[in-house]
């Protein structure tokens, strides 16, 4: 029997919900100051008033008139965060609409989506004509959403409270780097904002020493940072990093973009001086196994078709664009359309591969994550070795994250679940767009790369295709964010409202 | 006499065409990408709006050119750009542009970028600086807003401070 959700849990929910939409509105008072102060656009500044104070309202509301004592549960925080996410793109998108550069509620809400879930893909247009406080919010919102949109609730609005665990949890994040959950999220602010300062600073000389006037060369790198780090792949001017023209830059958002889809706990790790943990940790070997894998299917792909000339730009174009896939940030040096025009069927392949697999799980990536390839990875090896020795052998796989631990068939089981979820996710997106007149390859790459929150196009995500394709990106970011799970939650806690007794 | 000075007329325009590189026809942006392979090394003509930043390397510049549709890198000499005061951003329209010269698919000296090496650049029309002035429409919201959240605040504080008034709980 199903039981319907009783008052009180729906309070507990729009009390957390509420500390979060005022957690947004607080954020959204950073670009209004930025434009206020730094950059003189009063105009914009205001959209940004406007917007906070909605927000800010909104959440005061909501945390007021269903405040509670009552703790948090799993299956609650679920629901909470996968709720969360959508109020935040429907506030977020209020001052990005209100800029005038989107032509729907839709496409504002696409674009908040993206950032949040680190995505990427843009509906923006005329972004070389945006303000910069509207391209600063772009930005902040893959620096908010990659850290988690629970993690700013837990660190400065909802403290240690005993649901904390469970929002963090919610959020596809079970891996704690300290035993106190408020304690983590706050070390994933440090770990970010150090890396915020010293990436701004680096590509901020770069961009000086590539013809970048001072105020635009540190604009464009905390942009670039921000979206390079949480691997979201949006870029303050339209031709993305072509924009540069600079082997250095390309060179130093490689460097950021790999460090951004590491796993939280190993930059603790490392942070705590057991730098060996790179060497040893499953998911960092099976990355790297996967990015050469990988990085021969796209050149001999593109060796094949004869994309590029001489060998070294053909590795710099495949390269970049590899890990930008891999590390699902979404940067491009070449045009969305040169991957379906100049590519080739074998190349593409092995984007789409690259993106489907993702990063490492616990950091700001996405897809089905490193971890889970490496643990299936390792139950296949312990299958076959099952097969080959007698029937009466006991075969026992052994895997090093954090520490070295026996292969169990419950991780192999979360594992396979999830990449279940991923691939269907995958199958649904390029199936609607296939549907609506699509090339197959060219939906399942863009299916793929919203799925997984990668962000590189092929040129089918553009302001002219139909809403319904864009609310299908929308639904796949998310889910691709919140790794399925939370979403199941949601979908069951109105199951049971409507059904239950 | 006549007949001659029309044959010389004739002579000269035919002169000054054989030595004009046909830098008229325009080509559009998508054009040039989508049909990158056909346009490879040939010589083409594109206009549009300067936009960003002007990045110069030693003697040369990085420019970027959109004609509505999406922009595209001109790598030009520091001297055909003396003209272009103009640069499209939030503050301004651009100047827009005539740009002639090489087109590069995947240029060898670029490290494959797609670009054109131009050759001549046109100044067609000067670009303007954009105001964007504060409507009082939207000021009005925005202080009206800010209002309300304070006074919301207030009053919440109010009725948290008197147990009886709170909602239920």
């Amino acid at each position: 029997m199903i039981l319907r959700p009783q008052m009180g849990e729906i309070k507990i929910i729009g009390y957390y919900l509420g500390r979060i939409a005022l957690g947004i509105g607080l954020v959204m008072f950073l670009p209004f100051v930025a434009g206020l102060a730094l950059f003189r656009e009063i105009n914009p500044a205001f959209d940004f008033l406007i917007s906070a104070n909605i927000a800010v309202f909104a959440g005061l509301a909501l945390s007021w008139l269903c405040k509670t004592d009552k703790d948090l549960h799993p299956g609650p925080a679920m629901v909470v965060i996968a709720i969360s996410w959508l109020a935040a793109m429907v506030l977020a998108a209020i001052p990005l609409l209100l800029s005038g550069h989107y032509r729907s509620f839709l496409d504002a809400c696409f674009e908040t989506m993206s950032g949040f879930t680190t995505t990427g893909l843009t509906l923006v247009q005329d972004l070389d004509h945006l303000s910069r406080t509207h391209n600063l919010w772009r930005h902040l919102g893959p620096f908010i959403g990659g850290q988690g949109i629970a993690i700013v609730a837990i660190s400065f609005l909802v403290g240690g409270a005993s649901g904390s665990f469970n929002l963090y949890v919610g959020e596809a994040r079970d891996e704690k780097l300290v035993p106190n959950v408020m304690h983590t999220a706050r070390f994933i602010w440090v770990i970010s904002i150090v890396y915020l300062v010293l990436g701004t600073i680096v590509l901020g000389v770069v961009g000086l020493f590539i013809g970048l006037k001072p105020g635009s060369a540190f604009f464009h790198a905390v942009c670039i940072f921000m979206a390079g780090f949480d691997t979201a792949g949006f870029a303050p001017q339209s031709l993305n990093i072509l924009y540069y023209h600079s082997w250095v830059f390309e060179i130093v958002t490689i460097f950021f973009m790999v460090v951004g889809s590491f796993n939280f706990n190993l930059h603790y790790q490392v942070w705590t001086g057991n730098g060996k943990e790179i060497g040893k940790n499953i998911e960092t070997r099976t990355l790297l196994l996967v990015v050469m894998l990988v990085s021969l299917i796209i050149l001999a792909g593109l060796k094949h078709v004869g994309a590029y000339g001489p060998g070294m730009i053909m590795f710099r174009k495949g390269f970049y664009q590899l890990i930008s896939a891999q590390t699902t940030t979404g940067y491009m040096t070449i045009y969305a359309q040169q991957f379906i025009r100049e590519w080739g069927d074998v190349a593409l392949f092995g984007i789409i591969m690259a993106m489907a697999l993702g990063g490492c799980a616990c950091s700001t990536a996405g897809g089905i994550k490193m971890l889970r390839v490496g643990i299936i990875a390792k139950a296949l090896k312990q299958d076959m070795k099952l097969i080959m020795f007698s029937g009466n052998a006991i075969v026992v796989q052994k895997f090093h994250h954090l520490k070295t631990m026996f292969l169990e068939d419950r991780q192999v089981r979360a594992a396979l679940i999830v990449t279940i979820g991923y691939v269907f996710i995958y199958g649904f997106g390029a199936l609607v767009g296939v549907v609506l007149g699509y090339p197959i390859l060219e939906s399942f790459f863009e299916s793929v790369s919203a799925a997984g929150n990668v962000g590189l196009s092929c040129g089918i995500t553009d302001v002219a295709m139909p809403a319904i394709l864009k609310i299908t990106y929308i639904v796949e970011m998310w889910a691709g964010r919140l790794e399925v799970m939370s979403v199941c939650a949601l979908i069951g806690f109105f199951v049971a409202l409507v059904k239950g007794k | 006499m006549l007949m001659r000075r029309l044959l010389l007329g004739i002579f000269f325009m035919g002169v000054f065409c054989s030595a004009y590189p046909g830098y008229a026809e325009v080509t559009g942006s998508l054009d040039l990408i989508n049909r990158a392979k056909e346009h490879d090394g040939k010589l083409v003509t594109c206009q549009g709006e300067v936009i960003g930043d002007i990045m110069p390397r030693a003697d040369h510049v990085w420019l970027h050119v959109n004609d509505g549709y999406i922009a595209v890198s001109v790598w030009a000499e520091k001297e055909l750009v003396q003209e272009i005061k103009y640069s499209g951003d939030y503050r301004a329209t651009g100047d827009t542009v005539e740009v002639s010269g090489i087109f590069h698919r995947s240029c060898l000296e670029h490290g494959g970028d797609l670009d054109i090496h131009a050759q001549r650049i046109i100044l067609l029309r000067s670009g303007v600086v954009l105001k964007n002035p504060l409507t009082s429409k939207k000021a009005q919201i925005g202080l009206l807003a800010t209002s309300a959240v304070a006074l919301f605040y207030l009053l919440k504080m109010f009725l948290q401070s008197r147990p009886h008034l709170k909602p239920p709980g």
